[in-house]
């Protein structure tokens, strides 16, 4: 029964579990704090602001799993976001497929520029994206213009869109950002388990040098990783957009952090090559419920946000660090004990049947 | 550093070729430029005056280049200078005499590294990692100590060590920066601890085996970094005579240009404080004419954010048409063999 059990599912998926399970004891325990903690706006609130979030970390998960990071996409989003609030209140006739395209173009462009750069100019991950955060920032602040993009200037479709519902029972609505956000999680969660691209990416993360010795085009699939990742910020960018509608030139500022912490807390090594986009989603779901709910909650203030999220994110590598790899280890020794006692269990046969 | 036999002209010429002596090189240029655009922009007050400037990242870039070459990084160094900065103003607003108030603001930049440290070392975490959290929850701390206000009462003598000339022009942190610029240089270049900084950032595993109590370094060294930029925060509170919770943020990226720019690989083992100078004297004065030329802040950040990946950039292009070539050496050779015989 217990090696059944223990077989059939893995350690990640005990860490996944858990984090559930702390994420349903968090909005229990925030019911009976906050008023009216059970609402359908509550729960737009916290949905729409974890969907912009897990689409970015779901791009930085895949940059987490080749073994780098990527600090830029801050940055990314809010030039995106930028980019695309000017045009449009500029030129109102721009269809709304036209201005994601462009979102994810810029976003594609910025992270294949971080790609080159670390995949073929072998500069490591860390200074060129803590380069280009700076860069792409400077880029954004010096964006001829009025510096503010406002919601009132935008095309009428831009300012119904946040309020766009997917779908909708009752009080309940899901609303368009979240679902792009699912499908995104959902599409890469496939990627990562099914595609051997993604199965790449774990090959490269847990052993670099095993990768490229097995000769796999390491160079071109961090290049991809990162064109990604860049390309899920600037459609990121495009929801941040349409959630805020007012932009100024700050936008998007630390929401690296953010995704890290999101990517962190929901499993993905630090060290490379392991983690899922599922995982992320719930990482995420966790810093946006805490970030919403710590906001409403009378007892502390609003500015110990950033604190508990440091604290979170510690809490969370040591933890993985000090229990999920030993439960690992463990695993992993009942599988060896496992092994030889069906081996013994053979040689007896063999020796009795003769 | 390699000493061969050679006459001192040669391994002047040596040195010049080296990165450093590309610094140099860079650094006349910047200077020439600075100076045509303004008169007298190379007299000691104009140069004292722009070395205050920056005087606090490159105190506390000294200390990153030991972390550096250990083969770890501190990015909590900025929060740290907010954090130690709001410390002392909160105690001090609240009625604490203004010498503990200091007292308790460094302590607190010792009690943070430790802890850094303690995750490092004890734990076994990646100092990236590690650091990253710290920055986020020790800016998060200053968040809580003074909120959105922006505290200008700070205990008069600070102001005066932050703002008025001591000995001839030189304030106290510039007296500072070169007394603890020449220490760091003995003690990294001359002493046991400072080859064993190099020999763990070389490879901290061969140097754990040797005997080396790697555990001890690191965490001496992490503690000295808290230190030093609660030091660092203060100096800069003084400076400016106020403090808010966004003071210093984003300092981390000018620090780790200097040392990175500075010729110190962000792998460890290599690297200099000879360097480390050169390439924050280049930054306050690229920055200062960038200044001249009527470029944002933000743009100089962007140029500075460009420095830092060319930086490691062209000497890995370097070093990599340096192996074609040889490639290419060694295979006419072998074809000329071949021909001839």
């Amino acid at each position: 029964m217990m090696t059944s059990l223990r077989r059939s599912i893995r350690p990640e998926q005990v860490r996944e579990l858990i984090l559930i399970l702390v994420i349903v004891a968090l909005v229990l325990f925030f019911g009976t704090q906050v008023e009216g903690y059970y609402s359908s706006r509550t729960f737009t609130r916290i949905s729409t602001s974890i969907a912009v979030l897990a689409v970015v970390a779901v791009g930085e998960t895949l940059v987490f799993l080749t073994r780098n990071y990527d600090l830029s996409v801050g940055s990314i989003v809010g030039f995106a976001a930028f980019f695309v609030g000017t045009q449009l209140s500029f030129y109102k006739d721009i269809p709304p497929f036209a201005a994601v395209l462009m979102a994810v173009g810029i976003g594609t462009l910025m992270g294949s520029f971080n790609g080159v750069l670390v995949a073929y100019g072998r500069v490591p991950a860390i200074i060129v994206t803590l380069g280009t955060m700076a860069i792409y920032r400077a880029m954004l602040v010096e964006y001829p213009g009025n510096k503010i993009v406002q919601m009132s200037a935008l095309p009428i479709w831009a300012q119904e869109f946040s309020r766009v519902n997917v779908f909708q029972l009752e009080d309940f609505e899901l609303r368009l950002i979240v679902g792009i956000a699912l499908a995104v999680v959902i599409v890469f969660q496939l990627v990562l388990t099914y595609l051997p691209y993604g199965r790449r990416l774990y090959a490269i993360g847990s052993n670099p040098d095993a990768a490229r010795i097995a000769g796999f085009p390491h160079q071109r699939i961090v290049f991809i990783a990162f064109v990604l990742s860049g390309a899920l910020a600037g459609l990121a960018g495009f929801m941040f957009m349409g959630r805020f509608g007012n932009l100024t030139v700050v936008a998007g500022m630390g929401m690296e952090m953010q995704a890290i912490a999101a990517v962190v807390v929901g499993g993905t090594s630090t060290t490379g090559g392991v983690g899922s986009a599922f995982g992320t989603l719930l990482g995420a779901s966790m810093i946006g419920l805490l970030d919403q709910s710590l906001l409403r909650w009378r007892l502390i203030s609003e500015f110990w946000r950033d604190a508990l999220l440091g604290l979170l994110i510690l809490l969370a590598v040591a933890g993985d660090r000090v229990i999920v790899d030993r439960v690992r280890t463990l695993w992993a020794r009942s599988e060896l004990q496992l092994r030889p006692s069906v081996a013994t269990v053979r040689q007896e046969e063999s020796v009795h049947g003769s | 550093m390699v000493h061969s036999a050679t006459s001192l002209p040669q391994r002047f010429l040596g040195w010049l070729k080296s990165w450093e002596g590309l610094l140099l090189g860079l650094l006349i240029v910047v200077l020439i430029i600075n100076s045509s655009l303004v008169p007298a922009y190379l007299s000691v007050g104009n140069q004292v005056n722009l070395f205050i400037l920056f005087i606090e990242k490159s105190i506390i870039a000294l200390m990153m280049t030991f972390i550096i070459i250990n083969g770890e990084i501190d990015l909590s160094v900025a929060s740290l200078m907010g954090l130690s900065a709001g410390t002392m103003a909160r105690l001090f607003e609240l009625g604490v005499p203004s010498g503990l108030a200091v007292v308790a603001a460094l302590c607190v930049g010792l009690i943070c590294g430790a802890f850094n440290s303690f995750w490092v070392t004890v734990v076994g975490l990646p100092s990236l990692v590690v650091t990253l959290a710290g920055m986020i929850a020790y800016r998060g701390l200053v968040w809580v100590l003074v909120e959105d206000r922006s505290i200008s009462v700070l205990p008069a003598w600070l102001n005066d060590l932050g703002q008025k000339p001591i000995v001839g022009p030189f304030p106290f942190a510039l007296l500072l920066f070169f007394t603890l610029a020449i220490v760091g240089y003995v003690i990294l270049q001359y002493s046991g601890f400072g080859r064993l900084v190099y020999v763990i950032g070389i490879n901290s595993d061969v140097a754990r085996y040797s005997g080396v109590n790697v555990r001890r370094v690191k965490m001496s060294l992490f503690i000295a970094s808290g230190f030093i930029a609660s030091l660092a925060g203060l100096l800069y509170a003084a400076r400016l005579g106020a403090m808010r919770s966004s003071t210093a943020e984003g300092f981390e990226l000018d620090i780790i240009t200097m040392v990175l720019l500075g010729g110190v690989s962000i792998f460890g083992g290599s690297g200099s404080l000879r360097g480390v100078f050169l390439s924050i004297l280049i930054i306050l004065n690229l920055r200062n004419g960038m200044g001249l030329a009527y470029l944002s802040a933000n743009v100089q950040t962007g140029v500075i954010g460009l420095l830092l990946i060319l930086s490691v950039l062209v000497p890995n292009l370097a070093s990599s048409l340096r192996a074609r070539m040889a490639r290419r050496r060694e295979m006419m050779r072998s074809l000329e063999m071949a021909e001839s015989r």
